[in-house]
Formats: structure tokens, sequence, C-alpha cells
């Protein structure tokens, strides 16, 4: 008997809990079915249909879709700005709270990535696009790899914080007594502890980028646009291809079931972790 | 008092003299952070004011620069647009968050009830959190249709309706804030049932001995021990409310007329649509200086309420 009164529940509980997963549950079902009806049937408003695949083939296969390309491009930026930028969160982390910085450089570096957290990314991503231009990486992926890498390290920085300061000192400093350098003492001491910790920080800081849009507007041109960018591209054209753009929300959500089903741990840990703590 | 001498002490020993090796490491260790941040927030921002005192204009593919004073920013002041933007978003942050809150807080309480099902809904509730904003954006374009959508459907079975939602002016911002209820209230949720989960188990046994009701118990007991999770999650979700834009850009884009008008779109629509780089810098440092000095009043007034404490 866990949790004494507070786990027992009556009808009127579950019948709100059944109500409130079925808002959440029937927009997306919903949606992901427009994606297997034909335009007509949508319009008409028909509520029964026969499943059709002609949209799905269309968005993944036609001539004059890139759906598969944006696919490739979201991933490879996905990839690349989580290494990026988990990498320098943790090694940032542990300089922060286990080396001997003046408390004050920790202050202003911290409060700097929370104004630069609260700023509209769209306020910096003209000036980005002016640099990148600049040195000739505008129709590139290196320059989106490094905005969404950096856009993502201060809650990747506070959330690594949050995992570093876990280590226990003692280990530490055991390592140093035996003589560790730093390096050593990373690798071999710190990193199979915030194992878990660097794990869910990866999760969340890749589903934020591949969800990331305003700045992957900004950045990319036709060859390397990403799937946001791509859906959005639907509700612009003069007439709205609506059982498209539905199958392609579709497929733009598989990572995030994937991820919702096989590493919800990890999310929960990193989205409570770095508000609570 | 004798704790806090003797917990001073290990400090002192344990302040060993860094060697050569440890304060190289310190900054190998900071570097690509500090880096990456320098590169794309000082340096852009000093950009960006640079810019805010000229006029950029295009010639043959070239930027010619010219210096406009203090014009851009005399032009704010009256631009109705910006103004608009400024109001809406805040309109929007407000009553976005509130109710993620007051959703979030319900469904926390009321998962923290079940015991069986407890990981089922919350697996459910997270999926939200996770999806791109422009494919809810694209989610709830369908869902909110004027003449398939799923919404006036419904309320068509009951009688009622149909509304337009996204192409009435009264209405164009609430159903966007509904968007952002429904996109949001997860993250409320999930911060709010680890906060339940985490209260002390015997103040509860302590609540039902003295024969408090469940008002009772919400009122006097499980509120006041999560004023601290409640005030983080509101700055937390209001920080990023201010930020809204992807949901905007594929439901309304900011109309009809100004009524969804929001800051992240008007900066947008500046820098990208009508191309005024030295108009868009102003309106870029005047909100990036109204953030800071959101920052500031949200931070002393958590000084303030420490304090008191």
């Amino acid at each position: 008997m866990s949790g004494g009164s507070r786990a027992s529940s009556g009808w009127p509980t579950h019948a709100a809990l059944l109500v409130s997963a079925a808002i959440v549950l029937v927009p997306v079902i919903w949606t992901v079915a427009a994606g297997f009806r034909t335009q007509i049937s949508l319009l008409m408003g028909e509520v029964s249909f026969s499943p059709v695949p002609f949209n799905f083939h269309e968005v993944l296969f036609s001539k004059t879709s890139e759906f598969l390309v944006n696919y490739r491009n979201s991933i490879i930026v996905g990839v690349a700005s989580t290494l990026l930028c988990v990498a320098s969160a943790t090694l940032a982390a542990f300089s922060l709270n286990r080396t001997r910085w003046r408390r004050w450089v920790v202050q202003v570096f911290l409060a700097w990535t929370l104004i630069f957290h609260m700023i509209p990314p769209v306020a910096l991503a003209s000036a980005w696009f002016t640099m990148l231009r600049t040195v000739g990486l505008e129709n590139s992926f290196s320059g989106l790899i490094l905005a969404h890498a950096t856009l993502n390290l201060p809650m990747a920085i506070w959330l690594m914080s949050v995992f570093i300061r876990e280590v226990p000192k003692e280990l530490e400093e055991a390592a140093l007594m035996d003589g560790a350098t730093t390096p050593v003492l990373l690798w071999n001491v710190v990193l199979p502890v915030i194992a878990p910790g660097l794990a869910a920080t990866s999760v969340l800081t890749f589903v934020f980028s591949w969800n990331e849009f305003a700045v992957s507007l900004a950045l990319t041109m036709k060859q390397t646009a990403t799937v946001p960018v791509a859906i959005a591209k639907f509700a612009q054209e003069f007439e709205i291809q609506y059982t498209q753009m539905a199958a392609s929300a579709g497929l733009a959500m598989l990572p995030a079931l994937i991820v919702m089903l096989f590493a919800q741990r990890y999310i929960v840990k990193g989205l409570t972790q770095g508000a609570v703590k | 008092m004798a704790g806090a001498v003797a917990k001073g002490d290990a400090r002192g020993i344990a302040r060993e003299v860094e060697n050569a090796d440890q304060r190289l490491w310190r900054w190998l260790t900071l570097a690509p952070a500090l880096v990456m941040l320098l590169a794309l927030s000082i340096v852009p921002l000093v950009g960006l004011v640079v810019t805010s005192f000229q006029n950029v204009a295009w010639v043959e593919g070239r930027a010619v620069r010219s210096w406009a004073g203090l014009d851009h920013y005399r032009a704010l002041f009256s631009d109705a647009l910006f103004g608009a933007g400024l109001w809406n978003t805040g309109l929007f942050a407000l009553g976005a968050v509130t109710g993620q809150m007051l959703l979030g807080f319900a469904l926390a309480l009321l998962v923290s009830k079940v015991s069986r099902a407890r990981v089922l809904y919350r697996t459910i509730f997270i999926l939200p959190i996770l999806i791109p904003g422009i494919v809810i954006g694209a989610i709830w374009k369908l869902m909110l249709n004027f003449d398939f959508g799923l919404a006036n459907q419904i309320l068509g079975l009951v009688g009622l309706g149909p509304v337009d939602w996204l192409g009435d002016g009264r209405i164009a911002l609430l159903s966007v804030i509904m968007v952002d209820i429904w996109h949001w209230t997860p993250f409320c949720f999930l911060l709010f049932l680890a906060g339940l989960e985490s209260l002390p188990q015997d103040v509860y046994e302590a609540t039902k001995i003295d024969g408090a009701n469940a008002w009772q118990e919400l009122l006097y007991v499980t509120l006041p021990l999560m004023v601290p999770t409640i005030v983080v999650t509101f700055a937390f979700r209001l920080v990023l409310a201010f930020k809204v834009f992807d949901e905007v850009y594929l439901l309304t884009k900011g109309g009809p007329g100004t009524a969804t008008e929001v800051i992240s779109f008007t900066l947008y629509q500046r820098f990208f649509t009508e191309d005024k780089a030295g108009y868009g810098s102003a309106m870029s440092v005047t909100v990036i200086f109204l953030v800071c000095l959101l920052l500031v009043v949200a931070l002393s007034a958590r000084r303030r309420s420490e304090g008191r404490a």
C-alpha cells in the first residue's frame, strides 16, 4: 500500500484522465489518419474512408518532393549538433563546477547562458546569416549545426552541471592523489558516473534540434532544408495539399514516437532535472 | 555555528595549490562552450547594435551602408506592428502559461492518485512536448479548419458552430493560445508530478490522522510545499512563451490583421520578408534589452521573496 490515501482513486479520477488522454491523442491520430485519405474525402468531411497510401508515396518518392533529402538533412544536423553541444556542455559543466574559477566568473557565465536562452532566436538569426555569408558557409550544414549546438548549450550546461555535481568529490580526490591528469580524471572517473545523465541530455538535445524551425528557416536553402522547413512549405502554397501536409507531419513525428516509447526515462529525467534543480 | 566553522576548515584544507596542468585544463574545458557562446551571441550582438544605426541597401549583391543615426529607434515608437507584437506576445504568454499551469497541476494531482496506470498516462502526456512545433501547427491547422476540421465537426454534432477559429480576428489569438496550452501543458504536468512524487509522505500521514479532507490537504499541505516547483515552472514557461514563433508561422502568419502578431514574427518579417536590416536590428536590440530588463526584474523579485522567507 504505497502512498496511503493518495493512491485511492475513484471513477471520476479515471474518467478525467481518460478524457485528457483522448485530448492529447485524438488530434495526433486524426492527423495521421488524414494522411491516409484522399484530398476529396478530407474536404468533404467524410467520417469513414478507405485508407490509401497515395500521400505517403507522393511525399516520399515523387519527383518533385525532397522529403527524403530533408529527412537526411535533419538527421545530419541533429546528430552533429548534439555531439558538439553535449561534448562542449559536459566539459564546461566540469570546468564551472569542479575547477577553481573565481565565483564571479561562474556567475557571469551562467547569467549569460540564461540571457542567451531567453532571447528569441529570430532576433539573432539575421546576424548569424550575415556572419555565415562573410565566411562563405551560408549554404552548408556547418552553420546550422553550430547554431543548433549553441542554442541548446545553455540547457545542456545546466543539465550536465546537475549531473557533474552528483559525482562524489572523494572519487575525484582519490584519482588526483594517484596523480591522474585532468583528461584521465574526466574519462575514467567522471564519465562513467555521469553516463545516464549524458544520455538524457543527448536525447533531449537531439529532439530539440530535430524540432527547431525558426533558425533552420533562416539559415538553410533548398539543398540544406530540414524537415520542419519542408512542412512549413506545404502551408505556404496557394492551394494547400492538406493530406500531403498530414502525411509529412506524420513522418516528422516518428522520432518523437520512438523517443516516447523507448527513451521516455531519459526525457523525463532531462526535463525535470534541468528545471527543478 | 560549529558546523559552519568545520565546513570552512575542510574547504581550507582541500584548497591545495592548483598546478600548471590543472590551470591549463581549467581553461581548455571551458573554451569550446565559451567560444561558441561568444561567436553566436556577443559577436552578432555587436553587429546588430552597429547595424541598428545604419541604413542597409543592396546594390548589385553588395551591402551599401549609410548612417541613419537614431532614426530606426525613433520609428519604433510609432510602429503599430511592433506595439501589437509586444502586446500580443504579453497576452499570449500570460494566457497560455496560466492555462498550462492550472491544467498541468490538475493532471499531476490526478495522475499521482493512480498507481497502476501512472507510467502509461505519463507516456501519453509527454507526447506533445516531443512533437516539432511546426508539426503541431500543421495538426491544428487541420483540426481547426473551418470546413472540414474535427473541431467544427464535433461542434456540429451538438448543434453548435461552425467557428472560424483562425480567421476570426476576435478569437484567433485565443485559438493560438489553446494550441500552445495543448503543446506545453504536458511539460508543466511533468515537473509538477516530479514535485508531488518527492513530497514527504509522513506529512500526509499526519494530515490524515488529524482528519483533514481532500480540499484541506490540497490547500494547507500540498500547495504550500509545491510553491518552489510552481515558481520555477512558471518562470521557465513564461520565458519560453515569449519566443513563440513556429505555431503562429503555420497557423495564422500574424493575422487576421494584427490579431496574432507576436514579436518573433514581427522580427522575422522585418529581416527576411522586407529585408530591412537596419530597422530589424533596432527592433532586435530593443527586444533583447527588454528581455534583459525582464530578467533583472524576475531575479530581484526572487531575491526579495527569498529574503522574506
